[in-house]
Formats: C-alpha cells, sequence, structure tokens
C-alpha cells in the first residue's frame, strides 16, 4: 500500500525580552540555578503575575510576519497540572482567545516541493523550570531560571507531507523569528523547541490517521530524522496487522528511535479556565499599525530581493536569506567587495565550512565581515589566487589580522611579474626533457591537457604565488615554440 | 484610651498626650492579658510593634507626622508580613515566613503606622465562623460562646474587643462584612480593584478584596485613605485617583434615595434583625433620606453561583501549595506523587479540601459549561440587577446577615446552612461593588449589622452615610460586657 504522510508542527519559540512575561526577573540563559527567580517565578503566597508588554509587541510581530489575523481581544487561560518545575501548580497561557489568529508561510524543500503552510494561531505563554535528575545526590533538584520565560506556541495545521517539509517548515518559522528579532532561534540551549504531530494514511483517504506526538527534538535534522523514525514505525505497525495508539513519544537521537511518554489515557485534565488575575489585553488599530512600521525585511522578501538584486540562484538566495545574522553579513560583504557571486561563495562556502565546524555562530564568527570582504577584494585584483586565499582565511580564523597584513607577513603575494615568472618556466622546462619530449610528439588538441604537468612545476616552485592565469599563457607560448 | 477611635488616638498622639511607644505597648499588654479569652491573633509582633512605635515617634519629633503615624493596627494573617509568619490560618503555612510585605502592609508601615500582630481567620479564608482556623477558632467578645463570623473574625474580635483600635481584613463573599455585623464593628468592602491584592494571599482571585475594619465609619476613611490605590502589582488593581474619604464625612444626607431590595426582606429572616434594620432606616429618614423598594430578582442564585466561581478559582491558586517549595512537606515522601498527596492531604483542613474538590469538579472536562460558564452567566444577571436598581436609588440598605452570631460548632456539621449566612454579602462580590456593614441593633445581647451597598467607586458616599448614622446613633460606641 502507497502510504501518505500527514504532519503537524508546534513550535515554542522563547521570545528575546530582558524580562520574563509575568515578572521583572531576568530571561538570560545560563545563570547558576534559581539566581534568577524573584517571588512571583517562585510562586511564593500571595504573588500576583504582570504582563510584559514586549512579549506582547513581539507576538505581535509574528503575527503580522505570518499574514495573521491579530488578536485584538486576548485571553490568558490557567491550565493546571502538578508538576515541581511547575511553582504555582498552573501554566498561564491561551486558549480560546490568543494573540496570533490563522496564517501562513510557503516553503520549499532542497528537493525542489514548495508548499503553503498554515498556521492555525499562536499563543503566548509562559515557560516552566527545569528538572535536574542527574547528578544531585541521588535526588531531583528544581531550576526555576526558565519559569516564566516568555514564549510564542505556534500551531501549524497538518498540511506537511514529509519530514523534509517539516522541516523546511522549521527552518521558515527560525529564519521569520530570528529576522524579526523576537527569538535568538538556538535550538540547543532551547530558545526554539519542536513538537511533531505525525500520522500516515492510505494515499487518496481523506480521514487523518491516528497520531502520535514526537517531543525533545532540538535540531531541524532531528525533525527530519525523528519523523522518517516515527513514520517507518507506524507503516511497519499498521502493515504488521496493529494499530498506532495516540501517545506521547519521546525521540531518542542516540539510540535513533522513538519510545512512548505517556498515553491519552493518562493525560491530565488541565481544567482550563480564564486566569482571574489577568485581565484581557485588548489592543486597537494604531497599536498594530505602529509595529508594523517597524517590520524588518522577511526572509521571502529578502530571497527575492537577493535574487533580483545580486543575480543569485534562487538555492543561495534561500539560504543566505534564512538567517538574518546571515543575511546581514552576506550584504556588508556585498558592500565592500562589489561582488555578490564572490561574496556569496564565501559566505556559504569556506565560511560556513568552518562555522559549522567549531559550531558556531555567524554573530559570533572570528571573520567578521570587513575581513573577508578584504580578502575578497584581493581576490578580486589578483594579488593572490583563490586557492592561497583559502590559506589567508584559515589564518584569519585562527589568528586574526587582515588580508593584507596575512599576504604580507606570510609572504603570500601573486608573482605576477611576466618576467620572474618567464624565468621559472624556463628552468621547469630545461629540467623536463622527457615531459617535454612527449608534449612535442603528442597530437596539438591534447597538448593543453599535458601543460598540467608544467604548471604544477611552476606553482611548485612559486609555492603557489604565481598567477595561474599568467603562468599558462606562457607555458604555451614556450612549449608551443619548441613544437615548431 | 482603649475606648478610643482611630481618630481620637491619631488626636491624642499629635497632642502629645501620649506616645506611640506608650500607646502600642498598652495595646500589647492588653493583648497579652485578655487574648486567651478571645483568639483573636495569630502572632503578636511585640519587638517589631515596639520599633515601628519608636521610630513614628521619632518621626513625629522631627515635624514630619501624617495622619496615621503611630497608630497600631493589626493584619489580618492573610497579609504577607516580611519577617513573620504569614500562616493565611492553615498548617500549610504554619512554618511560612514571607521575605516580602503585601502592598497594604507596605503602604500602612509608609505612613508610620504599629503592628500589633496577624489575627485569626478561616483557613485561606474559607468560612464564616473563624472555625477552620488551624489555630482555632477566634471567639464573640459579646458572647465567647459565639462565632465571631468570618473570614475575616480574628479582626473583627479583636477590634470589639479593643484589642486593636482598627484591623485590616479582606472579603471574598462576605469576609469583612458579616464578622463586622456579628461583632458590632464598623466594616467596610471596597470596590474590586481598588485597594491592592498583592502580598494578599488568594482564595479567589475576581472576588478577594482588602479593606478596613473599624470601629467607626470615620476610622474606616482613615484606613481606606492608606490602603487605596492603583498598583503596578496588581494588574487588577485600578488606575483611579483616591480621594480623600474623609472629605465627605460631614456632607447632609437631605435627599438620599434609599433603596430596599424586597429580596432581603424575605419571611424567613429573623425578625428581630428585620426590626432593628427597619429602625435604623427609619432613622436614615429623620435625616431625610426617601425609601424605595426595589428588587434584585437574581439574589436567589447568587449562594450557588459563588459556590462555584470562588472554589474553582481557589482550587487553582492553592495548587501552589505542593511541599516542594516552601510550606509544610509530609515526612519522608517515597515518591513525588506520595509529596504532593501527603502534604496537601495532611497540610489542608477539611472545609479547604472540600473546597478544592469543588472547584476541581466544577472546571473538569465536559462540566466546565454546565458550572463554571453558568455561573459566570449568573454573576452578569446579578451585576445586571445593581445596575437596574442603582439607577433608581443612591444606596441599597439591607441586613448583613439573616442571624446574628451563632454558637461554635452549630453549623459546622451542614456546609449549606453556614453557606447561606453570607446570602446578602455575597452577591456584592460577584457584582464587584462596594459594601459597608455597621452596628444598628442589639438581639439577644448580640449585635445586628446594616449592610450599605453604594456604585462602583462609591466608597466616600458609602463612609458619608454610614458617618452620619453613627453621628445620631450609638449602637457603634457599644463595647461586650466587660470591655
Amino acid at each position: 500500500m502507497e502510504w501518505e504522510v500527514v504532519i503537524g508542527l508546534e513550535i515554542h519559540a522563547q521570545l528575546s525580552t530582558t524580562t520574563k512575561i509575568f515578572s521583572g526577573a531576568s530571561t538570560a540563559f545560563g545563570a547558576e540555578p534559581n539566581t534568577q527567580a524573584c517571588a512571583v517565578d517562585l510562586a511564593l503566597p500571595g504573588t500576583l503575575p504582570v504582563f510584559n508588554e514586549n512579549a506582547l509587541r513581539m507576538a505581535v510581530m509574528f503575527g503580522l510576519a505570518i499574514d495573521a489575523e491579530i488578536g485584538k481581544r486576548s485571553v490568558f487561560d490557567r491550565k493546571n497540572y502538578f508538576y515541581p518545575d511547575l511553582p504555582k501548580g498552573y501554566q498561564t497561557t491561551q486558549l480560546a482567545e490568543p494573540i496570533v489568529g490563522a496564517g501562513y508561510v510557503d516553503i520549499e524543500t532542497d528537493d525542489g516541493v514548495s508548499r503553503r503552510v498554515r498556521i492555525h494561531h499562536a499563543h503566548l505563554e509562559e515557560d516552566a523550570g527545569k528538572s535536574l535528575h542527574e547528578d544531585f545526590h541521588g535526588m531531583s533538584g528544581i531550576d526555576l531560571n526558565r519559569a516564566g520565560t516568555p514564549l510564542v506556541e505556534i500551531v501549524s495545521e497538518p498540511d506537511m507531507r514529509s519530514a523534509k517539509e517539516a522541516a523546511a517548515y522549521a527552518r521558515k518559522i527560525h529564519a521569520i523569528v530570528t529576522t524579526l528579532g523576537i527569538c535568538d532561534g538556538n535550538m540547543a540551549e532551547g530558545s526554539m523547541r519542536c513538537d511533531c504531530n505525525v500520522s500516515i494514511r492510505p494515499k487518496g483517504e481523506e480521514k487523518l490517521g491516528t497520531r502520535t506526538e514526537l517531543k525533545n527534538i532540538n535540531s531541524f535534522r532531528f525533525i527530519e530524522k525523528a519523523i522518517e523514525i516515527e513514520v517507518e514505525r507506524q507503516i511497519d505497525l499498521i502493515e504488521d496487522g496493529g494499530r498506532v495508539v495516540q501517545e506521547t513519544r519521546l525521540f531518542d537521537p542516540d539510540k535513533g528511535e522513538t519510545r512512548s511518554m505517556r498515553s491519552k489515557e493518562e493525560a491530565n485534565d488541565y481544567r482550563y479556565f480564564p486566569c482571574p488575575d489577568l485581565l484581557p489585553v485588548e489592543i486597537d488599530d494604531s497599536y498594530i499599525d505602529a509595529i508594523r512600521e517597524t517590520l524588518p525585511e522577511l526572509p521571502d522578501a529578502r530571497r527575492d530581493r537577493f535574487i533580483e538584486q545580486y543575480g543569485l540562484s534562487e538555492y543561495d538566495a534561500g539560504v543566505l536569506s534564512s538567517y538574518r545574522a546571515q543575511a546581514d553579513y552576506y550584504e556588508t560583504v556585498v558592500q565592500a567587495s562589489k561582488d555578490a557571486k564572490l561574496a556569496a561563495n564565501w559566505v556559504m562556502g569556506e565560511l560556513a565550512r568552518l562555522l559549522n565546524q567549531n559550531d558556531t555562530d555567524i554573530k559570533d564568527s572570528p571573520v567578521n565581515a570587513d575581513q573577508l570582504s578584504g580578502l575578497l577584494i584581493r581576490i578580486k585584483d589578483d594579488t593572490i589566487s583563490g586557492k592561497i586565499a583559502k590559506q589567508v582565511f584559515e589564518v584569519m580564523w585562527s589568528e586574526g589580522g587582515s588580508a593584507d597584513e596575512i599576504i604580507e607577513a606570510k609572504g603570500l603575494k601573486q608573482v605576477t611579474d611576466t618576467g620572474a615568472i618567464e624565468q621559472i618556466v624556463d628552468d621547469v622546462i630545461a629540467n623536463a626533457n622527457a615531459q617535454v619530449e612527449q608534449y612535442k610528439a603528442a597530437e596539438p588538441d591534447k597538448r593543453g591537457k599535458m601543460i598540467g604537468f608544467f604548471m604544477g612545476q611552476v606553482m611548485k616552485a612559486t609555492q603557489g604565488k604565481a598567477n595561474p592565469g599568467a603562468v599558462n599563457g606562457i607555458l604555451k607560448k614556450k612549449l608551443d615554440a619548441l613544437c615548431d | 484610651m482603649f475606648d478610643k477611635t482611630l481618630a481620637e488616638l491619631a488626636k491624642g498622639l499629635e497632642n502629645g498626650e501620649f506616645s506611640s511607644v506608650e500607646l502600642t505597648q498598652s495595646y500589647l499588654d492588653r493583648i497579652k492579658a485578655e487574648d486567651s479569652k478571645y483568639n483573636s491573633y495569630i502572632t503578636v509582633t511585640e519587638e517589631q510593634a515596639l520599633a515601628q512605635a519608636a521610630s513614628a515617634d521619632a518621626l513625629r519629633a522631627a515635624g514630619n507626622a501624617s495622619a496615621f503615624t503611630g497608630l497600631p493596627i493589626a493584619h489580618k494573617d492573610i497579609f504577607c508580613t516580611k519577617g513573620v509568619k504569614t500562616s493565611c490560618g492553615s498548617k500549610m503555612l504554619d512554618n511560612f515566613v514571607s521575605p516580602y510585605d503585601a502592598t497594604v502592609v507596605e503602604k500602612f508601615n509608609a505612613v508610620g503606622a504599629v503592628t500589633l500582630g496577624k489575627t485569626n481567620m478561616d483557613e485561606f479564608a474559607m468560612g464564616s465562623s473563624n472555625e477552620s482556623s488551624f489555630y482555632g477558632p477566634a471567639r464573640n467578645p459579646w458572647n465567647t460562646d459565639c462565632v465571631p463570623g468570618g473570614s475575616s473574625g480574628g479582626s473583627a474580635a479583636a477590634v470589639a474587643a479593643r484589642l486593636a483600635p482598627a484591623a485590616t481584613g479582606t472579603d471574598t463573599g462576605g469576609s469583612i462584612r458579616q464578622p463586622a455585623a456579628l461583632c458590632g464593628i464598623t466594616g467596610l468592602k471596597p470596590t474590586y480593584g481598588r485597594v491592592s491584592r498583592f502580598g494578599m494571599i488568594a482564595f479567589a482571585s475576581s472576588l478577594d478584596q482588602g479593606g478596613p475594619m473599624t470601629r467607626t465609619a470615620e476610622d474606616a476613611a482613615m484606613m481606606l485613605n492608606v490602603m487605596a490605590g492603583f498598583d503596578k502589582n496588581d494588574s487588577t488593581s485600578m488606575e483611579r485617583d483616591v480621594p480623600d474619604y474623609t472629605a465627605d464625612l460631614d456632607k447632609p444626607l437631605a435627599g438620599l434615595k434609599i433603596g430596599l431590595p424586597k429580596e432581603y426582606f424575605s419571611d424567613e429572616m429573623n425578625p428581630a434583625i428585620a426590626a432593628q434594620v427597619q429602625d435604623a432606616i427609619r432613622e436614615y429618614e429623620k435625616l431625610g433620606a426617601t425609601t424605595k423598594e426595589i428588587s434584585l430578582p437574581n439574589t436567589h442564585l447568587a449562594v450557588p453561583a459563588y459556590y462555584i466561581i470562588a472554589p474553582a478559582e481557589a482550587s487553582s491558586n492553592l495548587s501552589r501549595f505542593d511541599g516542594v517549595r516552601y510550606g509544610y512537606r509530609c515526612e519522608s515522601p517515597v515518591d513525588l506523587e506520595d509529596l504532593y498527596k501527603r502534604s496537601r492531604g495532611e497540610g489542608f483542613g477539611a472545609e479547604v479540601k472540600r473546597r478544592i474538590m469543588v472547584g476541581t469538579y466544577a472546571l473538569s472536562e465536559g462540566f466546565y459549561d454546565a458550572y463554571y460558564r453558568k455561573a459566570q452567566q449568573i454573576r452578569r444577571l446579578i451585576q445586571q440587577d445593581f445596575a437596574n436598581a442603582l439607577l433608581e436609588v443612591d444606596v441599597i440598605m439591607g441586613p448583613t446577615t439573616p442571624h446574628p452570631a451563632f454558637r461554635l460548632g452549630e453549623k459546622t456539621s451542614d456546609p449549606i446552612a453556614m453557606y447561606m449566612e453570607d446570602i446578602f454579602t455575597i452577591s456584592l462580590n460577584l457584582a464587584g461593588l462596594p459594601g459597608m456593614s455597621i452596628p444598628c441593633g442589639s438581639t439577644e445581647g448580640l449585635p445586628v449589622g446594616l449592610q450599605i451597598i453604594g456604585d462602583y467607586f462609591s466608597e466616600q458616599k458609602l463612609l458619608n452615610v454610614a458617618h452620619q448614622f453613627q453621628l445620631n446613633t450609638d449602637w457603634h460606641k457599644q463595647a461586650p460586657e466587660g470591655i
């Protein structure tokens, strides 16, 4: 049987406010446990929440970016359940009247599928703390630093049809929230978390299959992997005569499996009701319009402009515009180097390679856009070859310095002086009688390939610094002269 | 000295008749000597009170005293007080020392008031008799076999027994007005949002409101001057100017239109109370007021709606008491579920558990529409009843309670009978309206309370109406025998 995969995503994005959604405590990551939890976060008796307007503003920005209806009136509800990292015994969230209504994003996968994914709604809520089960004297520890961090939960419709589409959707949301500057997008630190609802149905069937919810997915790659594994599990299960049970499953990247966390029967009755400590949030058109004015260029618009303005391929433009810091970096390099294509190759090539290798965000890149621009300028004016440029770049990455400083210090300047090159070429030819004889004996149309040997010898002699174009010309002229 | 009102004590301090330290010390001595009879205090903060009194005297000597500087008061043990046990009448918080002051407490501290201690109350403010307190019931100074009412029973008893000139209380369904009526004192529940709830341990957030419990309306005005106002820490407090509540006290009442809801004067009411309230109304007519019968047709729905909404909110508000971060924790829990079940099972008393269960049930999937949503609809009907009535009259009057103080233990086995004691007070909380109870008579040696209800933010009017009555009667001056 041919199966169709149906996927919907719930993405939690931590908003980059400096303080929490309902208290004045800091939201900075990585502090000592419980040093960023005030009386409100600890849910001391008598404390009350006060809504952080910055979180509202950021949620509205997101709503505008996905072309959604903004809730002029939104209401906070309490979701009641007991857990040690949930200090109040309820999570303050939005259920019936969220801040962001229905919207959509357009996605493209790298194998060329494009699709509009509808977003059901997005709502504001508070994050819980963390339970630390390891290395704590045999007990569980509770860290409430994260408790009360503002989240926007983005709930998609079940519109995705493959693991690749799900990952592309998550990347697009990531691109939007980072471009808006409302989330740092750091998935490893949990700033953006993703739950995937996965089901399968026979191709052509309208009715949705029973879904499972996958949790603990903290990278785009894992989204793809977890879904692929889960889809395979569901297909095997059904084809073996079993049935899928509605449940929450944990993705284990080490074992490459998903396993059951809790079934629907074990699920809590959350007893939602409107939070009486917070008034409904009411905003008007002028508030929304003022925020609209502040929106930066969004990833899709920027991608289209990159194609139009810089002549980039759709793929390159898509990659470069997917992350605001990267797109900004790229445009700085373009402006200084005046070569959009070269800049694209380097930002997506060498730079991306070293960033990945060192697990570094482009914002923290040891080579800044000005340094890279300096390097590209020296490639363009033939001071160095592309190959030497890679050496310079490596030095730049590990030791710092401008391109000119490194070229100077390491003596990497390209030899373009034809007199000097001619001298070296003469020496190479004089010391390669056998190869010269072969060259002379070869058919004229095969000789082009044979020049490579001499080229290599010249480059060896000049430590790669000779201008390859010049060397090629001189070699050809001198060797062909020998053949006459 | 113990018979003096706040206003009189303020004059005494101002005229140098006594210092705040002397005044405070004499109250502390009296509490020590007398409170075993009434159990009105859970904690007496002697050391802190004397230190505050000394600073108040210093402030006065430096010429920086305000109207309230040096006046001793007591706080209901529902208000968080920094460095002092804040138990909320519960075993659950018997070990809880608050690291911060409630906004109300902070405001009194800021004007140089002195805190004598923390008064007894029904556990988590759930009760109408003070019998659900972990610390044993406070007793009615008019008859110590009787309850003082609740949940602010300790505050009412302390003021009636002259163990504090005034106290703070909180009112979720009548918890200021009912004990004020039963103990023969003056109590004011302000408009919802007038007084900050920050640091006031939540029972039912949409109904809770703090207010003064005093001997006179004038004193209540002085207290409210300190307590009222917007608080950025409480989103439900109203951003609205605070008038001087003492300014209008002396306005004549000629032309005042009083509404008398026929639902509040039914045949089932205690006839003695009905008669006393009628007498009080006649007194108002003598002062130039006119009366008119009005109808609040949904009154009978108030108690049932309240006993859905209040427990529903309470079931969620009390979830934080889980034995994890503070408060009572059971001995040697074997796992998380055991920790929760035993900490809450052992830490909460019966009435609190009953309400948590009722509230949890009312919010459960499949029951929400039938209970919680329906109750909220009734709430709007009740609001509308009052809005319609207040188009025709300036204030509404009636009895505060259907009966005078009852005997300890009389209603503990019949929760419904206990809940019906709040029938006249509860609808104001549902509507968010302000209301006062003032002494207006006595039956079988027990006080009777008159309830005065006004429109939103009409506290000035209520205080004026109450004060004029007190200028012309002396029910508020009567003291229990032996006091």
